[in-house]
């Protein structure tokens, strides 16, 4: 059994398997950052730091005629989002119910997965982790109001990553206020501003709570990294008669390689 | 090119599990590849054609080490066992049998279903968008 204690909750195995699916079918629509950025791992539980292969010279010395140097490491941040479940609506999955209300834990993928968005694009700073935006050298762009004005702003930041050489396919992360207005949106002459964006792009675009307004990305590989501890798991903290209490939870590092290889455009 | 990695019908398997399929299939074909250079070079006299070969084998080496540290990644109770066994002096047999129990009784004693450490195994998502 490791830390998630999944074996001390009282919940059967095909609990647990309806558990998992619904958790991953959640997460991965939500997953933004995961669909721009490279991933590396899982590294495991125990994995704590990312190597940035840098050193800081170290004031004063253990012997003299001696300098020190002490290593520079980015620590993993743990995230957990917590919630609980009906007992009684376990027990009707294990009867074969097709309803089990499972609201709470799709509300926890949900918060977590924007968590971890917020970190990647936007940065969260108490854990040391500058995001995509803030780490970002290029000028941000103001995002029209209209979203079919959109290919024109998703063009200028694709014209300023290709100006200081940096190579596509290009991704475009789209909070969601923006990605329904795209999805909803077509251009004078019926174009679909969805197709029109992907041309503009020749890469993937994401929909990605959490995010403001967008981020136009190189996918070229090498330029945002993402290193994964644990990857997303669901564990058990502790139960009663009516209700057991779970968490997702998840550790990873995020790092910005290449400052010039995303554009953020921002909303109003 | 056939499809012959796939045991079952890929249709009803997940993405994880053919992916799983072609690493294991690509890790067969590495060690393959290090047996038919081992035995080229066994017989080969030209000190040239002889280099080649060396080098050849020395990236099958590589392309083995990789496919199978993926597929470890993936697999923990296989990670375990092989951690027990890799690169570990003394009687590889008995390392083995070691490892395999104790691996394999602390899945037991899991007695949850899915991946034994509990990850939902979404990993990196490249790839698919909205």
């Amino acid at each position: 059994m490791n830390h998630l204690l999944r074996s001390l909750a009282p919940i059967s195995d095909a609990g647990w398997k309806l558990l998992d699916e619904e958790a991953r079918e959640r997460l991965t629509g939500a997953l933004a950052a995961r669909k721009l950025v490279d991933f590396a791992g899982p590294l495991g539980w125990e994995h704590s730091a990312a190597n940035l292969g840098r050193a800081a010279q170290v004031d004063g010395t253990p012997c003299e005629g001696v300098d020190a140097a002490q290593r520079s490491v980015l620590p993993l941040v743990e995230l957990r989002s917590d919630f609980s479940l009906s007992r009684d609506e376990l027990r009707a999955g294990d009867r074969g119910a097709e309803d089990v209300d499972l609201e709470s834990l799709d509300e926890s993928a949900r918060r977590i997965a924007r968590a971890e968005n917020i970190a990647v694009f936007h940065g969260f700073a108490p854990a040391g982790i500058v995001g995509i935006t803030e780490a970002s050298s290029q000028d941000p762009i103001r995002l029209s109001e209209d979203f079919d004005a959109y290919p024109g702003d998703v063009a200028k930041a694709v014209e300023q990553l290709r100006r200081v050489g940096i190579a596509g396919p290009y991704g475009l992360a789209l909070g969601t206020g923006p990605y329904t207005g795209v999805i909803e949106s077509t251009e004078h002459g019926g174009y679909l501003v969805f197709d029109h964006l992907g041309k503009i792009l020749d890469g993937p675009i994401v929909w990605a709570p959490g995010v403001e307004g967008a981020v136009v990305l190189s996918q070229r590989g090498g330029d945002f990294l993402f290193e994964s501890g644990q990857d997303l798991s669901l564990g058990y903290d502790s139960h009663d008669g009516d209700a057991v209490r779970l968490y997702l939870e998840e550790s990873f590092s995020f790092r910005v390689a290449t400052a010039e290889a995303a554009v953020a455009l921002t909303a109003g | 090119m056939g499809f012959d990695q796939y045991h079952e019908p890929p249709g009803e398997l997940a993405p994880a599990t053919r992916t799983f399929a072609r690493l294991c299939a690509s890790l067969t074909e590495e060690a393959e590849a290090i047996g038919w250079y081992e035995q080229r070079l066994a017989v080969e006299t030209d000190s040239a054609a002889r280099a080649i070969m060396r080098d050849a084998q020395g990236e099958e080496f590589k392309h083995f080490s990789m496919d199978l540290e993926f597929l470890l990644r993936r697999t923990p109770v296989w990670r375990e066992i092989a951690e027990g066994i890799l690169f570990q002096p003394g009687d590889i047999v008995e390392h083995g049998e070691e490892a395999e129990e104790e691996a394999t009784g602390e899945a037991v004693e899991e007695a949850t279903p899915g991946d034994p450490s509990g990850s939902l195994g979404i990993g990196g998502l490249r790839g698919r968008a909205a």
